[in-house]
């Protein structure tokens, strides 16, 4: 069988508010019905599941004896629990195969798409649904994974849910949901050199915190983010519910339509023209109204790292880890935990700080746009002797594409180990973890404590800064090391 | 699972930090289950226990501290924040608590909660301190919650907190929203239709 790929709910005349937010039009197209003082009910176009947050949701719907109400709109594949070395052989764990197994059985009885392991399109459900076109403008989308805020780069209102929500999707395709306040996150300027999106959502999470923008959909906007490719779009929002936001947006322009053209799902044709005039309505107007609107210059945007041990804690690389006495006294408590966490000393430069792992991967940094970064960073030098490193690729699609590329070639010479798709190290539930006490440079998300395994000490940085930190064995400014600008600009330009 | 929530009269759990995520709350490694129940035994488990072993609780975490108990959990800003993991609200429900306060609460976690009949009260700041402050002088202080009048009081002081009405009679009546929306079937159809 197929997703259903052309039944496309955006042909219908958008909403024609005046001053309305590319959020507002989107939102008021999906709601099915309002209830009074109450939320309403809110149509989901495309359901992504994966095995870890929807076996209890099946359970559900097998308790009612109900099947799942529109499984075309839903899309499954594995990713967290799976192995990233060795995918041909049966998980070794029994517990993650046992749920890897749960999911085959489900969307087998449920007739839900899967693309389980060893399928050539399985990856992270964050990579692989834009990667086929699965993800489009205009779009709900929804996942039981908090990154789900990825799928707004490409200006759809994309969240994350529970999993008794997971079984309300699956049960009648909707969701009840209360409209969330609007926030404009506006970055503007030419950025500098060494400088790419994850270094620009660290540097916003290090303005407004991690709770910054808690209660609100944010759109990202002004001409740093226009400039930047349909994947360092993704790596910004998908760090939005970093920020605490219900989600992140972008509207889509040139750059989104050119890069869903001519993918797998994608429409064709005739329906393709509605669909490019449609997604061409999907902007905030002139006039629209935000609840909080923040305006940053990308100028100020260095290279950026974390200290501590959540998202909002950043700084940029040549920067000193702050002080206890010089946070607010709310804060002074959770600094001084997380620094006792990290082994990190208040006050201090982080740059030089030792680092004993490299994990490039995750659904924040796992696309081929990142591991081409790396790799024209990286060709012809070699990783430090004590630093293991690890580069996980998105998908199955962005691993045959590297290798393709000989992408893998420059990581072989480099020392570093191209392993198979999945989050891996990102949250310390499959084999890869960072042991107690290790220092990990990490392109991935969250850097709670024992995220990346029990005692772990997670340091985000872009692919990039990690990069050099695998070369050099620290924490590094990435410039410093580079033998031509020029290789670098041409890597981060698009 | 208790479905419906109106009064609770009891003591608390103090946990006086903020920007709680779920990981803490949950670790990853425990999500391996394919049901909704035992999570509470790894409940916050990375912070209660030494080496990850039983035998060597951690006498200062609240949880492990004896002259704290209830069915009221209370935590600084920022409550529940990171991974969507329903596993969370499951472990905490697990535990015995059915009313989680704070002074602001993850979205995800917030919805997670409703649905799993664990009641987020939202409280101000210098509500929160003065729990934390009462309780730290006398565990066994009680506090009063009810969804009803949508109070929230203790040692005389109360405060009202916000919950649409919707899910306030969801919660008092022990209604799931999956059950709404089930019955919301014809007009879910009739909505299909219309974009055709």
């Amino acid at each position: 069988m197929s997703i259903n790929i052309n039944k496309d709910f955006s042909l219908t005349p958008p909403f024609e508010g005046i001053g309305s937010t590319l959020f507002d039009k989107i939102w008021e197209k999906h709601i099915v019905k309002k209830i009074d003082d109450g939320p309403s009910v809110f149509y989901i176009d495309r359901h992504f599941i994966h095995e870890v947050t929807s076996p209890q949701a099946f359970t559900g719907l097998n308790k009612r004896s109900i099947k799942v109400f529109r499984p075309q709109q839903t899309i499954a594949t594995a990713d967290h629990n799976v192995p990233t070395l060795n995918q041909h052989l049966p998980i070794k764990e029994e517990l993650s195969r046992k749920q890897v197994e749960a999911l085959i059985k489900n969307c087998a009885e449920h007739g839900v798409e899967l693309y389980g392991l060893g399928h050539p399109f399985q990856g992270i459900v964050h990579v692989i649904g834009p990667e086929l076109g699965i993800t489009q403008p205009g779009m709900t989308i929804v996942c039981g994974d908090s990154h789900t805020s990825t799928h707004g780069a490409f200006g759809a209102i994309a969240f994350g849910i529970g999993t008794s929500e997971v079984e309300m999707v699956l049960a009648t395709q909707c969701l009840l949901q209360t409209k969330p306040k609007l926030m404009r996150i506006n970055v503007d300027g030419e950025l500098n050199k060494g400088v790419v999106s994850k270094d620009i959502v660290l540097y916003i999470l290090s303005k407004i915190s991690a709770s910054g923008a808690t209660g609100y959909a944010v759109e990202f906007a002004g001409s740093t983010i226009r400039g930047l490719s349909m994947e360092a779009r993704m790596t910004i929002c998908n760090m939005s519910i970093e920020m605490g936001a219900r989600c992140g947006l972008i509207a889509p322009d040139e750059t989104t339509f050119n890069y869903i053209k001519r993918r797998k799902f994608s429409p064709q044709g005739e329906v393709w023209d509605k669909a490019i005039a449609y997604w061409k309505t999907l902007f905030s107007d002139g006039d629209a109204n935000f609840d909080n609107e923040i305006f940053l210059d990308a100028a100020d945007i260095e290279p950026m790292i974390t200290y501590g041990t959540n998202p909002g804690m950043g700084i940029g690389v040549n920067g000193t880890i702050p002080t206890v006495e010089t946070v607010n006294e709310t804060d002074k408590n959770g600094l001084s935990k997380s620094l006792a966490y990290m082994g990190l000393k208040e006050g201090t430069p982080i740059k030089g700080q030792k680092v004993d792992y490299v994990f490039i991967g995750s659904c924040t940094n796992s696309r081929i746009e990142d591991l081409r970064m790396v790799a024209s960073f990286v060709k012809g030098k070699k990783k430090a002797d004590d630093v293991e490193v690890w580069i996980v690729p998105g998908s199955k699609q962005v691993e045959k594409q590297a290798i393709e590329e000989g992408i893998d070639k420059i990581f072989e010479e480099a020392g570093f180990m191209l392993r198979q798709p999945g989050c891996s190290a990102c949250l310390g539930m499959n084999e890869d973890k960072i042991p107690a006490g290790k220092y990990c440079i990490s392109t991935s998300n969250r850097n709670f404590e024992g995220r990346q395994g029990q005692g772990a000490r997670t340091l985000l940085a872009s692919p990039l800064t990690a990069a050099a930190a695998a070369i050099t064995g620290k924490v590094s400014d990435v410039r410093e090391l580079m033998e031509s600008y020029e290789l670098l600009a041409a890597s981060c330009e698009q | 699972m208790c479905k419906r929530i109106n009064i609770i009269h009891s003591t608390c759990v103090p946990l006086n930090m903020e920007n709680v995520d779920t990981d803490q709350i949950i670790p990853a490694r425990f999500l391996k289950a394919t049901s909704r129940d035992g999570f509470g035994k790894n409940l916050f488990r990375d912070w209660r226990y030494t080496n990850d072993d039983e035998n060597q609780p951690k006498e200062d975490f609240p949880l492990n501290n004896k002259k704290y108990c209830g069915k009221i959990l209370v935590a600084g800003k920022n409550f529940g924040c990171g991974s969507s993991r329903e596993h969370a609200a499951w472990a905490i429900k697990d535990s015995g608590f059915d009313v989680v306060v704070s002074s602001f609460f993850a979205d995800i976690f917030k919805n997670n909660s409703l649905n799993n009949f664990l009641l987020p009260v939202t409280v101000s700041d210098s509500f929160l301190e003065k729990i934390f402050e009462a309780v730290e002088k006398n565990p066994k202080t009680d506090i009063d919650v009810n969804l009803e009048n949508q109070t929230i009081s203790l040692n005389g002081h109360s405060e009202s907190f916000e919950i649409n009405s919707y899910k306030k009679t969801c919660l008092l009546n022990g209604f799931d929203d999956i059950d709404y929306l089930l019955n919301s079937k014809e007009e879910i159809i009739q909505y299909e239709n219309s974009l055709m």
